[in-house]
């Protein structure tokens, strides 16, 4: 934190595009590469980058631990529920047929549920053992 | 995609090279400094290679997990443990002769797979053209993999972010377990957190 203008002035300009990659590689997954796990963990990266850039206390006012403690398990409830949801549909366990009137969007917006979901576990996970590993040594 | 397959198998011997020369020297680098940096090396060519074979969503992974997150993490291990390799005074008999055991065995196994990059290989006379036919007629999105991973077999899926949780709930249980116990959070502290 005292001598690295450079890296904290370059970190900032490149953090928010990061973090937007990663989200139009969640978004457009269905039509370029990626997916849910791949954005998960560039989304990770870009926490870890800002707290190896700014130090992890500045990274855990962004992305508090217990907020990233949760997404663990809360990204796979996601995806289970759009499962429970399609059954309550009358359909199969995860068969979108049912989230929208015709097939092709129907089916677009379980992928995409689902891929909200992968996102929040693997994101999650990413940065709560960053966390978990960084914090070891200071006890 | 490199279109002339000269220059596309002058690349992949290239990368094959550079991916020995890393391997070697990893096996004779003694600093884990080194050898984690060189890791992440072999991940990223590892990453190129996979592009070279046309399977982005391969090299997107193993770009951001072999070469960044999984870097990091064992650079915070190092942290925590110390740089220096202790010196091992065994013999190197045995597991050279395991490597050679193993490694012969894996170049045995390649002689009887089908040629490279062949359309009728069994892989793809399984179930790689139901899914295919079925997302065509179906106007389904037009990557198939996406398709394939969180539609076709959303189980299959669901069970990989189970592990992936799993995982990451024993790491955490292990590296932080018990501070319930002890009343207050290892990260309440605030100072020193400059660097890692």
């Amino acid at each position: 934190m005292r001598l690295d203008l450079i890296l904290r002035v370059g970190a900032k300009l490149v953090l928010p595009f990061i973090l937007l990659f990663a989200l139009y590689v969640q978004f457009h997954g269905d039509y370029g590469p990626g997916g849910g796990f791949q954005a998960g963990v560039i989304s990770a990266g870009m926490v870890i980058l800002y707290a190896i850039i700014f130090g992890v206390h500045a990274a855990k006012r962004i992305a508090p631990p217990i907020m990233v403690e949760m997404m663990v398990p809360l990204g796979v409830a996601i995806f289970t529920g759009t499962g429970v949801a399609s059954l309550l549909m009358g359909n199969n366990f995860l068969d979108y047929t049912g989230f929208a009137h015709d097939y092709l969007h129907a089916h677009e917006w379980g992928i995409l549920i689902v891929e909200i979901g992968v996102l929040v576990t693997v994101c999650g996970t990413m940065v709560a053992m960053f966390y978990a590993f960084v914090q070891r040594g200071r006890s | 995609m490199i279109g002339n397959p000269s220059a596309e198998a002058f690349v992949m011997a290239v990368l094959l090279t550079l991916l020995a020369a890393v391997t070697l020297a990893i096996a004779r680098q003694r600093n884990m400094f080194g050898v984690v940096i060189l890791s992440s090396i072999y991940s990223f060519l590892m990453a190129s290679l996979m592009i070279v074979l046309d399977a982005v969503d391969v090299a997107m992974t193993e770009a951001s997990v072999g070469a960044g997150i999984s870097t990091v993490i064992l650079l915070a291990t190092l942290y925590l443990t110390g740089s220096m390799e202790y010196p091992q005074r065994r013999s190197v008999a045995i597991p050279l002769f395991v490597s050679i055991v193993v490694g012969a065995a894996l170049v045995w196994g390649t002689i009887g797979l089908p040629a490279f990059g062949i359309s009728d290989a069994p892989i793809h006379q399984h179930v790689a053209p139901t899914y295919i036919d079925f997302s065509r007629k179906h106007d389904m999105p037009p990557n198939i993999v996406t398709a394939v991973l969180a539609d076709f077999r959303g189980f299959d899926t669901l069970g990989e972010v189970t592990v992936v949780f799993t995982a990451g709930i024993g790491v955490l249980l292990l590296l932080q377990g018990g501070w319930r116990l002890g009343g207050s959070r290892p990260d309440d502290d605030t100072e020193g957190d400059d660097e890692i």
